[in-house]
């Protein structure tokens, strides 16, 4: 059974429709990765299925069960089995680094503060922030930012990450350890969602490669279908252009 | 005139005199204190209900909203007198200074919800975002993301109110609270002059308004934001 | 305790030409308190020392002490030096004066925000003095100012009831009046709150309206 079905999904904001019968299948390890221009509906997606934005119609399921994102009970099943990283970090900047790990899971998931301490700072150190618990984002660069918001995300222990152009803020020679840390999670069978311009590395760590256009899914494939032998034509004209440079 | 002032100098400030204004003042402080101490505690908890988006709370929401907007538009020697004429016609015995008090905390709390929803909103969604990923509650997310930011942006404007808010108590003086601009009516009723009554009543209040103002600023300085996100 | 409107309600014309009383001395204490505003702000600005501080007394002491104070020594304190005003002049001049202060820290705080790139821009395209002050100092500090300057008009057409103290004839002066005469405290008080409420919601929405078409101001809904 695939972890997660998203079927005919249709999202909207206000009269513009944003996401157009999406449909996608994820098995459990796989990293799927979303490529496309701006506005086609990528991060919409991942927002949608974080319970950021309403789907209108279609269907979500996680485990084969079905999703009614309109059920706050629901929601927060979600976000146990589902977590995300921003693009813009979104870290709390009144909080440590430490303790913007361990608040999520402490406050409002309940768990005694020891364990969730001892966790944190192990996640901390494999992302590489295990020396700067007391710091605070505003004295924290990018990338910095970025691993302890990864950090922040697999606190709760989540099935599925989403990865919402995480290195598309940050400065070019912050961007590799960024990537680095992502792929030490690949390596370790965390199923993924990311979305991402950085096209070679989506070649190098994804399993399934979805090329969106104006909300719709184009094609999806493995990284050697879409990106050397792209079925559809917008495909193919997207690649010719992100591949020139 | 300067001669008749050198002359009323010495019965002016008597022993008498000087503890009169001494209580008027006072009053002068408690009114605008504990105004603003309830304002900014009845202000503050408007705000949230007023940014919360439970669809269950949306009539105490839309009655904050009507509540906030209307006393904000009308003068305070109006809602004054309708707070008075209100209370004398329920029958109920209040002293001048407890109904100068309640119009004082009802105009308080309105400007100062305004001040308080105005910080919480300045504090960038992506922190809301955030924590809603989290699956924080509205309330949690208040408590421990949005008001530990948002303070900084919300004391200094509430302060400045509350300076502003120790002149427009003036006005009590006109349903006889003994206050300081009363002082200076009682005190001009007594014989002495106009120039010299009034004269000392604006030192008086600018004596009391002037420190707490500097102090204003010097919180504006030392809590303006240092970096932006 | 009985209500009841219509003694009040067949006063409406009476209380609405007071109103219109109100709205009258708002505006011309605002004008003439923007005309002292411009001065003490270019002065503050652009003046020599001593010329500062003498500005920046006023403005610390009108500031720091009540408008109604202010009016009552205008109206009570001068007569002892010889110079005798009408309610309606001493009301006048203490709101001009009080606004003066208040509009002279607001242009000030607007003649500060010109920022210098711009200047800079201006200067290599070539622009003239005379016409960088026309092209971009003077359109950015107008858009700058609309909002709280509106924020500080609709603040003195508030203002202006305590006029009533001195019996001038504005709407609350009428409201007291029509309450000395007919004794529907809650009913008349009651209605020039409503008053109230509409000339300042008209005033700011009009506003609003004109500085985001106009302007293209930041306004808020007050």
């Amino acid at each position: 059974m695939p972890q997660l079905e998203i079927v005919d999904l249709k999202a909207n904001y206000g009269a513009q429709t944003v996401l157009e019968r999406i449909n996608l299948s994820v098995e459990k390890g796989e990293i799927v990765s979303l490529i496309g221009a701006s506005g086609s509906g990528k991060s919409t997606l991942l927002r949608v299925l974080m319970g950021l934005l309403t789907p209108l119609a279609g269907n979500v399921r996680i485990n084969g069960q079905t999703i009614d994102y309109k059920d706050r009970a629901q929601l927060g099943r979600i976000r146990s089995q589902m977590a995300i990283v921003f693009q813009q970090y979104n870290l709390f900047q009144n909080m440590t680094v430490l303790d913007n790990v361990t608040v999520a899971p402490i406050k409002v998931k309940g768990r005694p503060r020891k364990e969730v301490e001892e966790y944190a700072i192990a996640l901390l150190q494999k992302v590489g922030m295990g020396a700067k618990l007391k710091a605070y984002p505003d004295e924290l660069s990018g990338g910095q930012q970025q691993r302890v918001a990864i950090a922040r995300a697999l606190a709760l222990q989540p099935d599925i990450l989403l990865l919402d152009e995480v290195t598309a803020a940050l400065d070019p020679e912050l961007v590799t350890e960024v990537l680095d840390t992502v792929r030490l999670l690949a390596a370790d069978g965390m199923t993924m969602f990311i979305v991402s311009h950085e096209m070679s590395f989506v070649r190098e760590v994804s399993t399934k490669v979805v090329f969106m256009d104006g909300g719709h899914v184009i094609e999806a494939g493995d990284p050697h279908q879409i990106f050397d032998q792209p079925q559809q034509a917008r495909t193919r004209e997207f690649v010719g252009k992100i591949l020139r440079h | 005139m300067w001669s008749q002032i050198a002359e009323e100098l010495p019965r002016f400030f008597g022993y008498h005199n000087l503890i009169f204004f001494a209580k008027a003042l006072g009053s002068t402080f408690a009114l605008s204190v504990i105004g603003c101490v309830v304002g900014f505690s009845a202000g503050f908890v408007l705000a949230t209900l007023r940014m919360s988006k439970r669809a269950s709370l949306m009539p105490l929401r839309l009655m904050t909203t009507v509540f906030v907007e209307l006393f904000r538009r009308i003068p305070f020697l109006v809602t004054l007198m309708l707070v008075f004429f209100i209370f004398q016609g329920l029958q109920a015995d209040l002293s001048m200074f407890s109904v100068a008090l309640v119009s004082v905390c009802l105009i308080a709390t309105a400007f100062i919800a305004e001040i308080v929803r105005s910080g919480l909103e300045s504090v960038h969604q992506n922190q809301w975002d955030a924590a809603a990923t989290l699956n924080f509650s509205y309330w949690q997310t208040l408590q421990m993301v949005i008001i530990p930011q948002a303070w900084k942006i919300i004391l200094p404007p509430a302060f400045g109110f509350f300076v502003l808010f120790i002149k427009d108590t003036a006005l009590a003086s006109q349903i006889g609270v003994i206050e300081l601009a009363f002082a200076g009516k009682a005190m001009s009723n007594k014989g002495f002059s106009a120039t010299l009554v009034y004269g000392t009543v604006l030192i008086l209040y600018f004596m009391l308004s002037y420190p707490l103002s500097r102090f204003g600023k010097y919180l504006e300085t030392k809590l303006a934001p240092t970096r932006n996100r | 305790m009985n209500i009841d409107f219509a003694p009040v309600l067949d006063r409406l014309p009476y209380l609405i030409s007071g109103a219109w009383l109100s709205l009258q001395i708002a505006f011309l204490a605002f004008a003439m308190g923007m005309l002292i505003g411009l001065f003490g702000a270019s002065v503050r600005s652009y003046g020599p020392r001593w010329a500062q501080a003498m500005v920046g007394g006023y403005v610390v002491f009108f500031t720091n002490t009540p408008q109604l104070i202010q009016i009552f020594f205008l109206f009570f304190a001068l007569p002892d030096a010889g110079i005798l005003l009408s309610p309606l002049q001493a009301v006048l001049i203490g709101m001009t004066l009080n606004a003066g202060a208040y509009l002279t820290e607001i242009q000030r705080a607007g003649f500060e925000s010109v920022r210098k790139p711009e200047l800079e821009a201006a200067e290599t395209l070539g622009f003239s003095r005379f016409q960088t002050i026309r092209l971009v100092i003077l359109p950015h500090i107008v858009r700058v100012l609309f909002p709280p300057l509106s924020n500080q008009y609709i603040l003195m057409t508030l203002g202006t009831s305590m006029a009533a103290v001195f019996g001038v004839e504005e709407l609350t002066g009428r409201t007291y009046n029509i309450n000395s005469e007919t004794f529907r405290s809650i009913e008349v008080f009651s209605v020039a709150a409503v008053l109230y409420i509409a000339i300042t919601l008209i005033a700011t929405l009009s506003l609003a309206f004109v500085g985001k078409r106009f302007f293209r101001a930041k306004m808020r809904w007050f």
